[in-house]
């Protein structure tokens, strides 16, 4: 077997990353609720063979709802990442297409929004829209636009600068006609790569308010939730509520991160003859 | 002028060739230079002309090996009768072989234009530098400048200043004279054939065939990656009863001075190139052997052509 | 008849000096203009003024007596150095001569771009072919006025006779005016009906 060239490896890394996450959310998906209702009797189990997590204060298994907590997880970070990243192309594409007025106005607004730590925001609005996962999600999607929003802004400045864009302008082609013509392919990979380096920031953003209890509700199985628990139990020397689920939810967050990262390698013209 | 002189600079059947993603994964090897053949005498400024994408830059990489990593280099390079290995051309580049980049993006855009031409020789070539500028016509203060404050034709005569500062043998000048006014380039090719006369060899790549043969001692003339016939500049003047390539002869008669008149068809690309000689498919004289073999290098009247027919 | 610059000023900031001052050109209909000059003397913001892409600080580009049209197809189309960076790297050729409203056979068979070239992408052509489409582009646009900013500089003598072969001819077939930027003195005698040297 002749070996494989680097895109190549890159591209099964990538599948590989992918299907492994598409599995954690689908096992948490098809967990029943009665598999995490637990009993007083296995109450406060460390990890062993038929519970590799263990169990907390309730008698419920931990890994079942680590799952859980994770499928939950990535939904609330792929929604709120997608909707930002929509706001980052729009406000992107207004900022550069605009009037300079429309520009400061935009970078302003930028400015101001990277300014405010982000998880104070994120309380504020989750709280102010009455917590629970609508509050949740409205939060991270408002706060982490920012960063794409400007690169794709000097993108689009960049393209706009470009002579066959000025040809296109003197053969009589509109501005919409430009953008969806030319401007908005050139984007499409930025989105992407984007959109899941949004990823991992979402679901710590989500955890971290979870956590900090102004996010998902005491019931939800999220990892934010069991880690708030844990605390309680810390003390008493049961550190496998704390430690496992968290050690988990640091992998699955760099696993995305990675993916968003060799993602970014198959799609960048600068790294693609490595 | 018949003396023999010292050969610096020997290149013998030079391929480059570059792994490229073609479609989805697939790889393909993309021969940007094929079987290349050059020879550099101390004393002389040879000119490579050819347009652009016949592969000239590449060749100065490939001597100074700061070819990019997906490059594969074949064939034999010979410097002063040495070969000329990755260690060699290490030593070598930046003191005995130096470049004159085609970009100005060859600058550091953090640094400052004095020390940065005065590079890392000890002791500090300053004063040197300083009379260079002068010749230039650089003012005074460019040396406190940093790059994205030269205009296109300053930054030219900077990036030629700082190969002329070292005490290189030989000089690779790639596009030196784009964005110079006249006198400027004037001034600088006048400094690289006192560099020459001086025993030193230049190296000039160009697009301008006016430009090489008007300043060069030969010629080398590019097509699709090759050199396929190196001639005496005066062969140029003379006209194309002095030339021995069927491709020299066309590009001869194509100069708006001469005919402007075109010869059909284009230049391979290097993905296709076709398996015999690499101007067959345009050539007027081609036969069954030109389509089926690289024709070799043969020496007729003082230069040297690569072709079946040529005479 | 004519494409005009009257008088016209130009600099790219207000704390530099004049890349043009008080020039003017003339290009009648049927006319073809060689603006001759070594580098550095504005030969390129003056082409880039002339078809639009610019404007004029002070003075006026006119066509027939009347400012270039904002809108629709621009009867004066400009013709880059570096045909590469004039055409999106995303798209097939096809696409790329389709955006001059039409594709026209006639002007394909006299550039012998070969219709295989079509379903390519630009990075799959060279230099000299590229520029090809960009020359068919404009001629397709049914410009009447063309400007040619150094189109050959880049390419071998070749390649530049055979476009310039190509455009001499259509231009005389459809009468167009063609102002031919340069720095090739030779080259300049070879196009034009008329030569101005800016460096004098």
């Amino acid at each position: 077997m002749k070996s494989l060239n680097h895109r190549t490896k890159v591209v099964i890394l990538t599948a590989v990353m992918f299907v492994l996450l598409v599995a954690v959310y689908a096992c948490g998906i098809l967990i029943s609720e009665e598999a995490v209702t637990g009993s007083f009797l296995n109450a406060k189990r460390p990890p062993c063979l038929e519970h590799p997590f263990g169990t907390d204060a309730l008698g419920r298994d931990l890994f079942l709802r680590t799952l859980k907590g994770l499928s939950v997880s990535i939904t609330v970070g792929l929604v709120a990442s997608l909707i930002s990243a929509v706001i980052a192309v729009l406000v992107g594409i207004a900022a550069a297409n605009g009037s300079k007025w429309v520009d400061a106005l935009i970078n302003w607004i930028i400015d101001l929004v990277m300014s405010v730590p982000h998880t104070i925001l994120i309380i504020l609005i989750s709280f102010a829209l009455g917590r629970g996962l609508k509050g949740l999600l409205m939060g991270i999607a408002a706060t982490h636009w920012c960063s794409l929003a400007r690169l794709i802004r000097g993108e689009v400045l960049q393209l706009r600068s470009q002579q066959y864009v000025a040809v296109s302008r003197k053969l009589g082609k509109s501005s919409g006609w430009i953008l969806t013509n030319h401007l908005l392919p050139h984007l499409v990979p930025q989105f992407f790569v984007g959109l899941i380096l949004m990823f991992p920031h979402a679901i710590l953003h989500e955890a971290s308010i979870s956590f900090l209890g102004f996010g998902l509700p005491p019931e939800q199985p999220a990892i934010g939730i069991i880690l708030s628990e844990s605390m309680r139990y810390l003390s008493t020397g049961m550190w496998w509520i704390a430690v496992l689920p968290g050690l988990t939810l640091v992998l699955i967050v760099l696993l995305i991160d990675k993916f968003g990262d060799h993602l970014r390698m198959i799609l960048d013209p600068y790294s693609a003859q490595e | 002028m018949e003396q023999k002189k010292e050969t610096l600079l020997e290149i013998h059947d030079l391929s480059v060739s570059f792994r490229m993603y073609d479609h989805g994964l697939e790889q393909k090897d993309l021969k940007a230079i094929s079987d290349l053949h050059l020879t550099v005498h101390s004393g002389e400024i040879v000119a490579i002309a050819g347009s652009s994408g016949s592969g000239k830059s590449l060749l100065a990489s490939a001597i100074l090996d700061i070819l990019p990593d997906n490059a594969t280099v074949q064939g034999h390079m010979h410097y002063k009768g040495q070969e000329l290995t990755r260690e060699r051309q290490k030593q070598l580049r930046g003191t005995k072989i130096a470049l004159v980049p085609q970009s100005v993006a060859y600058l550091d855009p953090l640094m400052k234009i004095g020390p940065q031409a005065d590079g890392h020789y000890k002791p500090k070539p300053t004063e040197k530098r300083r009379k260079l500028f002068e010749r230039f016509q650089l003012p005074e203060h460019t040396e406190k400048l940093y790059p994205f404050q030269l205009s296109g034709g300053m930054a030219r005569r900077v990036l030629v200043s700082t190969a002329l500062i070292t005490d290189a043998e030989l000089i690779i000048a790639d596009e030196p004279t784009p964005g110079m006014s006249l006198e400027q380039a004037l001034e600088a090719l006048r400094m690289f054939r006192e560099m020459a006369d001086e025993g030193k060899a230049v190296i000039l790549i160009t697009h301008d065939m006016d430009l090489a043969f008007e300043f060069a001692d030969r010629v080398a003339v590019f097509y699709a990656g090759t050199t396929v016939e190196t001639a005496l500049a005066s062969d140029f003047k003379t006209g194309p009863e002095a030339l021995r390539h069927p491709y020299s002869k066309a590009l001869w008669k194509a100069l708006p001075q001469n005919g402007f008149e075109p010869i059909p068809g284009f230049q391979p690309y290097a993905g296709s190139l076709p398996k015999g000689c690499l101007f067959a498919p345009r050539c007027p004289y081609k036969t069954e052997q030109c389509e089926k073999q690289v024709p070799p290098v043969r020496e007729i009247r003082g230069g040297e052509v690569r072709c079946y027919h040529g005479a | 008849m004519a494409l005009e610059a009257k008088n016209i000023y130009f600099r790219y900031d207000r704390k530099q000096p004049w890349i043009l001052e008080d020039c003017s050109v003339r290009v009648e209909k049927g006319e073809r203009l060689a603006i001759f000059a070594p580098s550095g003397y504005g030969k390129t913001t003056l082409a880039m003024l002339l078809a639009g892409y610019l404007e004029p600080a002070k003075g006026q580009i006119l066509l027939d007596e009347k400012p270039l049209p904002k809108r629709g197809i621009c009867p004066v189309q400009l013709i880059y150095q570096h045909p590469e960076k004039a055409i999106n790297p995303r798209w097939r050729l096809k696409r790329v001569l389709e955006e001059s409203g039409q594709l026209r056979e006639d002007v394909l068979d006299a550039f012998g771009i070969e219709r295989a070239w079509l379903d390519r992408f630009p990075r799959e052509l060279s230099g000299g072919e590229l520029q090809r489409f960009c020359v068919a582009r404009a001629l397709m646009s049914g410009a009447e006025y063309i400007i040619c900013d150094e189109i050959s500089t880049m390419m071998d003598v070749i390649t530049q006779a055979q476009i310039w072969n190509v455009v001499l001819k259509e231009a005389g077939k459809r009468n167009m005016g063609i102002i031919a930027v340069t720095h090739n003195k030779h080259l300049a005698e070879r196009i034009a009906t008329r030569t101005i040297d800016l460096s004098i």
